[in-house]
């Protein structure tokens, strides 16, 4: 109970912050067309700066703060290099958001060098919530998730009941229709780019005092967050939600599990008189098997459902 | 800055090979033959055997991209599944399976296209963008499972085997590299012709179709899904073979052949080598070789270099250097080169200095961060600059800015005088007045 509990608590904190992540990233989608393949990197980013501006004004202005420089630099990159490429079509811009990528990893190298940092959680937040079934919480994943779902919130808020809402939901659909309505719809792609960023750049601030903060993690994370756009459906957010969410679970619980298809088989009864054969396949353990569950779970979407979870039919 | 050159980026003499064709093909076929010969030292025969395998991933990574319009982040999967198979049956060769040694990269070839034929069907369910992120995710599904199965893929020690294995044939053991590097460029000669003839098969043509309008193949009555899906294996069969051809050259494979970066690199330099035309990826992987052997040596920014140029060309020039050479080459065989060489000439003289005075800012930038240690002194093109120092720096950005400057003014007026060139080129009755 205990074991089930806090993981769910784990996968759910987790969940949410990349639902964060994948939130900026669908949202630049349906809006511009474009994947951000950089998005990962400005989710390193935000966790380098606020590393550093940890240590000059302290956590809390770095969790203020470095999401807003994340979302400059962001929409640095939209106005003077993006847009550019923007109507020569999907596969430039790729391939400048994958050139940006590589530029931000070797920035970060070159200022942060290339080991890891000891970036930590406040000590305000450092320690247990509270305890149960005999087994600790931390606060600050609570902290975490608090962060996560009032920002969800705000953004909910923001893209619906808030005018400039109305103008984002309006461009993501018919941009000229708007452009001709005297809005300046190029500027809205900017303002959107660049809160995808921040977005980024905020989860960036939580997860790298939470994980590990090292030039790595974008690579690490990135293939997640496509995993859960394609799973969710390209373009929906709802959809990136529940997958985010259903990643983290799973994610949490195979790491925590040491559960192999040897110990399945001897718990149902069977005997494997060679364990060996097989390639070894039957003594794999579930926590080994957490890094390859989320492609896993990608081709198994794309077999049983090409569109994902809520995703329109349309490619 | 913000115009494209017109005349870059779209292929529009498609008979550029063709016309000629058959003594570009001589000329290639007799630079295979005599260059490993000819550059006998240690170092050449790497680059030459590198070089041979690195054209061949290129051509095959641009049946997807630059003819398929499909943008792969995980083309090493094929190349290094290539890799294992024909590792392993080296190792059973060793043990007395009799096949050639010479015949290992079509194995590693045909184990690339049993894995592509079942991974390329979920893969190419998609396309454009979505593929992009499919094909990434499994590269990273690859390279995460590869390292579960210690017993096939060797964990992170990798797979070593011995290519001079079983009876020699026509005094070929195998053993000195020469010989390796002459059975490279066999495969490259005929790898190479092999994809230009699929160019010109009614697939070939179909691929282009579904590139350029998926909807119309499917209104005409062909699956779109089928022609990437067979593309898609053809790809892989050529990416297995480079696995194989990289696993006798260097007698160890290691799960490292599956990584995002190697996938990385086949789509940064086909690109830059140039995706509208067949021939531009000779050139990227020529250039990917050069970058990872020679410049890697030379200077500890590679890395930001080649990210810089790569979104200047992505920008710029889409074409790669493929469509640069071929755009030029019309304008030498008109006759309209001499009104663009002074020109030319002025450009280079503004991005010499402009590229040089970056290149020592960034330099100094990383002697500052990564050798320290070893004071503030650094020697950069037989300058001896002090990064401890206010000067060197101003010096440098002033030649830099000096550099853009004039390259600037220059390419202005360069921009101009090509266009009125294309449209003389295009207008030959009817000259403008320049």
């Amino acid at each position: 109970m205990a074991f089930l509990t806090i993981s769910l608590l784990n996968g759910i904190s987790y969940g949410l912050l990349l639902f964060m992540l994948s939130a900026g990233l669908t949202l630049i989608f349906s809006m511009m067309g474009v994947l951000n393949f950089a998005h990962a990197s400005f989710y390193m980013l935000g966790a380098y700066l606020g590393y550093s501006l940890t240590g000059w004004l302290g956590f809390w202005w770095a969790l203020l703060l470095a999401p807003g420089l994340v979302g400059g630099v962001g929409a640095l990159c939209e106005r003077y290099v993006l847009r550019r490429v923007h109507r020569f079509g999907q596969v430039p811009e790729l391939l400048i958001t994958f050139g940006m990528s590589y530029l931000i990893l070797e920035g970060v190298q070159l200022v942060w060098g290339r080991s890891s940092l000891d970036f930590r959680v406040p000590l305000a937040l450092d320690g247990p919530l509270f305890t149960l079934f005999g087994t600790q919480f931390p606060a600050y994943r609570a902290f975490m998730m608090g962060v996560s779902l009032l920002m969800l919130l705000a953004l909910w808020g923001l893209l619906t009941r808030t005018r400039v809402g109305l103008v984002i939901q309006a461009a993501l659909t018919h941009p000229d229709m708007v452009q001709a309505l005297g809005h300046n719809v190029p500027r809205v792609f900017t303002g959107v780019f660049a809160a995808g960023c921040a977005l980024a750049g905020l989860a960036g601030v939580l997860g790298g005092a939470a994980f590990v903060t090292e030039p790595a993690m974008a690579a690490s994370i990135g293939g997640l967050v496509f995993v859960v756009v394609v799973v969710g459906g390209m373009g929906s957010l709802a959809g990136a939600f529940w997958a985010s969410m259903l990643l983290g679970l799973i994610q949490t619980f195979a790491v925590a599990s040491d559960v192999s298809l040897m110990s399945l088989a001897s718990g149902m009864g069977w005997q494997l008189a060679d364990s060996s054969s097989g390639l070894g396949l039957w003594a794999i353990k579930l926590s080994q098997l957490a890094p390859v569950l989320p492609y896993l779970l990608m081709v198994v979407t794309l077999i049983l459902r090409p569109r994902g979870l809520l995703g329109s039919r349309s490619e | 800055m913000m115009s494209r050159i017109s005349g870059l980026g779209e292929p529009n003499n498609k008979r550029a090979l063709s016309r000629g064709g058959a003594a570009v093909w001589w000329a290639y076929a007799l630079v295979l033959a005599i260059a490993p010969s000819l550059f006998s030292s240690g170092l050449s025969q790497t680059l030459l055997s590198q070089m041979g395998i690195a054209i061949i991933a290129c051509l095959s990574f641009n049946i997807l991209l630059g003819q398929g319009g499909m943008l792969s982040f995980g083309h090493a999967v094929y190349s290094g599944i290539g890799a294992f198979a024909a590792i392993h049956s080296l190792n059973r060769i060793t043990g007395g399976w009799a096949l050639p040694v010479s015949l290992v990269p079509v194995l590693g070839g045909l184990a690339s296209v049993l894995l592509a034929s079942v991974l390329g069907w979920v893969t190419t369910k998609k396309s454009a963008t979505p593929f992009a992120m499919i094909t990434f995710g499994m590269g990273e599904l690859v390279w995460a499972g590869a390292l579960m199965f210690p017993e096939v893929f060797g964990g992170e020690a990798g797979v070593s085997g011995n290519r001079v294995a079983g009876a020699p044939v026509w005094g070929i053991s195998w053993g000195p590299q020469q010989q390796v590097t002459y059975l490279i460029a066999a495969y490259t000669l005929v790898c190479t012709w092999l994809m230009y003839a699929f160019t010109r098969t009614p697939l070939g043509r179909m691929l282009n179709a579904v590139r350029d309008n998926p909807e119309r193949v499917a209104f005409v009555g062909y699956n779109p899904q089928m022609v990437r899906y067979l593309a898609f294996v053809i790809a892989a069969f050529f990416a297995g073979v480079t696995g194989g051809l990289s696993a006798l050259n260097f007698e160890q494979v290691s799960a490292e052949v599956f990584s995002a970066y190697r996938s990385g690199a086949y789509l940064i330099f086909t690109f830059l080598g140039g995706t509208a035309f067949f021939f531009g990826p000779v050139i990227g992987g020529v250039l990917m070789v050069l970058a990872f052997v020679l410049l890697s040596e030379f200077s500890r920014a590679w890395l930001l270099y080649l990210g810089l140029i790569f979104l200047a060309m992505v920008v710029y020039a889409p074409g790669g250097l493929a469509s640069i050479i071929m755009a030029n080459w019309q304008v030498a065989r008109r006759g309209y080169l001499r009104r663009l060489l002074p020109m030319y000439l002025a450009l280079f003289a503004g991005a010499a200095p402009a590229l040089l005075g970056a290149a020592a800012l960034v330099e100094m930038l990383y002697h500052r961060q990564l050798n320290a240690a070893l004071g503030p002194t650094l020697t950069f093109m037989g300058l001896n600059l002090n990064t401890g120092g206010f000067a060197s720096w101003l010096t440098c950005a002033c030649v830099c800015l000096a550099g853009l400057g004039l390259f600037e003014a220059v390419r202005r007026g360069f921009v101009k005088r090509w266009e009125l060139v294309q449209f003389d080129m295009a207008h030959p009755q009817g000259q403008a007045v320049e």
